[in-house]
């Protein structure tokens, strides 16, 4: 089932899961971060907490599951580490990211030892744990960054982290923190990685043109995809000299992406519907599947009374309906994994300035666009155990 | 701690105009290649191959970000337009002349059909909004989208 659950009117402006997957973090568009639980039984949403200590709007929130720690930061250019004590309270933890602009996105590394925190600052603060001081320094990375930093995710290794920004480039760097972690060994991206490092860079389009709003390594690391505001959706590829392959699309920008196996990408946007592509191995790019079935509202027939409702309201006789044939109603602000990793998930979370939080579950997907993605072989495994079912059932009947 | 105040006078000053590594545009002197110019064009649109006139100068188009080149961007503006207005083209023509344009001319050639409408002549906008809508239908909203977020502008 596609879950949908609303919380309030406010957009969600981003949201983080914990290990379990049974709490989610999500900020209100305001300075507050509100954790809620899932009640076992009837599926609800309840507030268990709210994370208040910044100023101004959090931009970003990320949950590191294994040591169970919140980072978020602010437009107020702060960014605090959130620990739970025995009784259940979550206490922050200011860390000193030395930044004159607000920051933007913020990602823990995938062993949790160090985050990495995007700005306006043309800068990204690398930020760890310092233990004979007892606090959380940074360390910039700045050159050659043009401008505001929108995005970035961590390469699988700990070292690499992928940046885009609103100069157009998507940028690889090393964040390696020779005080905390042995030397790393070489990548595909390259040996030398001292912090700071430019590994590699690249141009949302030739013209110069899109803000990126979104990047995402792939499992094993080799591939990073992006999307920018020029309707683009970018591979490129380091096992393959680093061959960047894009795809200009017809639909409205999108704003985040996450890859959802080895080859298959999932991206979202302005345009309020997850879209599934395909990513040959030559980097060929190819649209598969909407992940929601526009549902046309049948035009009931206009009553008497909704058409004087309409023209006290309007002035017009024809009702004018503004709800979107997608679930979401407004542009999706983020893609989580639910389950599963970016080698294979079953299950996505978008969130939305519609104040919608939708789960989606490709186990269960609706036939039309089950059939779509069996029609492609790359992303036939998101409806496979259908297919199973399916042929176990005739099984059955045969039996019968 | 920041505070967000009231006052927005600040915001007035470029601040950022002081920093040495600032974003820079990219440019270079664009032109038309030479051998395109008017009567390549005409003697095409006389020839009746308004297909391949239009494909040659959507594939030569000189961007660049505003403000540069503008001289070499008014003289491809109006080449393009006089293949555009041409009247020998009509409906069918025009969808069989968008069929055959790859992805990536459609967008270079929405941002003409945006530069048109910014100079209207007479009679001209309603031509080109038939344009709009023919290129609309093969390339999307996102077509629309990249006019509006590149910086390279013909």
């Amino acid at each position: 089932m596609t879950e949908v659950f609303q919380f309030g009117v406010e957009p969600i402006t981003c949201h983080a899961w914990n290990k379990e997957r049974t709490k989610l973090a999500l900020s209100l568009n305001d300075n507050e971060v509100n954790i809620y639980s899932r009640q076992p039984g009837t599926g609800d949403w309840v507030l268990e907490h709210t994370l208040s200590g910044h100023d101004l709007r959090v931009t970003g929130v990320d949950w590191a599951p294994n040591t169970n720690r919140i980072v978020t930061c602010s437009a107020d250019r702060n960014a605090y580490v959130w620990c739970q004590d025995e009784s259940g309270k979550w206490s922050p933890t200011l860390v000193l990211l030395r930044i004159n602009r607000a920051a933007t996105c913020v990602r823990w590394s995938p062993q949790e030892n160090k985050f990495a925190v995007g700005s306006g600052a043309r800068l990204i603060s690398v930020c760890y744990f310092e233990q004979e001081n007892n606090w959380w320094v940074s360390k910039h990375i700045k050159k050659p960054i043009r401008s505001t930093i929108t995005t970035l995710d961590w390469h699988p290794n700990n070292i690499l982290l992928a940046a885009g920004s609103s100069d157009f480039k998507v940028r690889i760097f090393s964040a390696w923190i020779k005080d905390i972690e042995p030397k790393p060994s070489a990548t595909s991206w390259g040996a030398k990685m001292p912090l700071g490092q430019l590994m590699t860079e690249f141009s949302n389009s030739t013209g110069g043109g899109g803000w990126v709003h979104g990047v995402s390594f792939s499992c094993d690391g080799n591939r990073v995809c992006w999307v920018g505001h020029d309707s683009s959706v970018s591979v490129a590829d380091a096992s393959r000299e680093m061959a960047k392959t894009q795809l200009k699309t017809p639909h409205l920008p999108f704003t985040a992406v996450t890859w959802i196996s080895k080859n298959t990408l999932l991206a979202a946007g302005h345009g309020c519907c997850p879209m599934v592509y395909a990513v040959e191995d030559s980097g060929k790019l190819t649209f598969v599947s909407k992940l929601d079935v526009a549902q046309k509202k049948e035009a009931s027939s206009l009553s008497a009374m909704r058409k004087f409702k309409s023209l006290d309201r309007t002035a017009r006789t024809d009702s004018s309906d503004t709800t979107l044939a997608t679930l979401h109603q407004n542009t999706i602000t983020g893609i989580q994994i639910l389950k599963g990793d970016k080698a294979g998930a079953t299950s996505v979370s978008t969130c939305g300035s519609d104040s919608y939080l939708i789960l989606w579950n490709f186990k269960d997907l609706p036939d039309t666009i089950a059939d779509e993605l069996l029609c492609h072989p790359i992303t036939a495994w998101m409806a496979e155990p259908r297919t199973q079912s399916l042929e176990e059932s005739i099984a059955e009947l045969k039996l019968a | 701690m920041s505070k967000n105040t009231s006052s927005s006078e600040f915001r007035q000053l470029d601040v950022d105009q002081y920093n040495e590594d600032n974003f820079r545009e990219e440019d270079g002197e664009v032109t038309l290649p030479a051998g395109i110019d008017e009567d390549t064009v005409i003697n095409l649109l006389n020839k009746g191959e308004e297909q391949e006139a239009l494909r040659l100068l959507l594939a030569n188009a000189p961007s660049a970000s505003k403000g540069c080149n503008e001289q070499a961007k008014d003289l491809a503006l109006s080449l393009v337009m006089k293949v555009l207005l041409n009247k020998s083209i009509n409906k069918t023509k025009m969808d069989e002349i968008i069929g055959q344009l790859d992805q990536s001319l459609l967008d270079v050639l929405m941002k003409y059909i945006y530069r048109g409408f910014e100079n209207p002549s007479e009679g001209s906008s309603a031509l080109l909004l038939q344009w709009h809508e023919k290129v609309f239908n093969v390339a999307g909203i996102g077509c629309i989208v990249r006019v509006l977020s590149d910086r390279k502008r013909v």
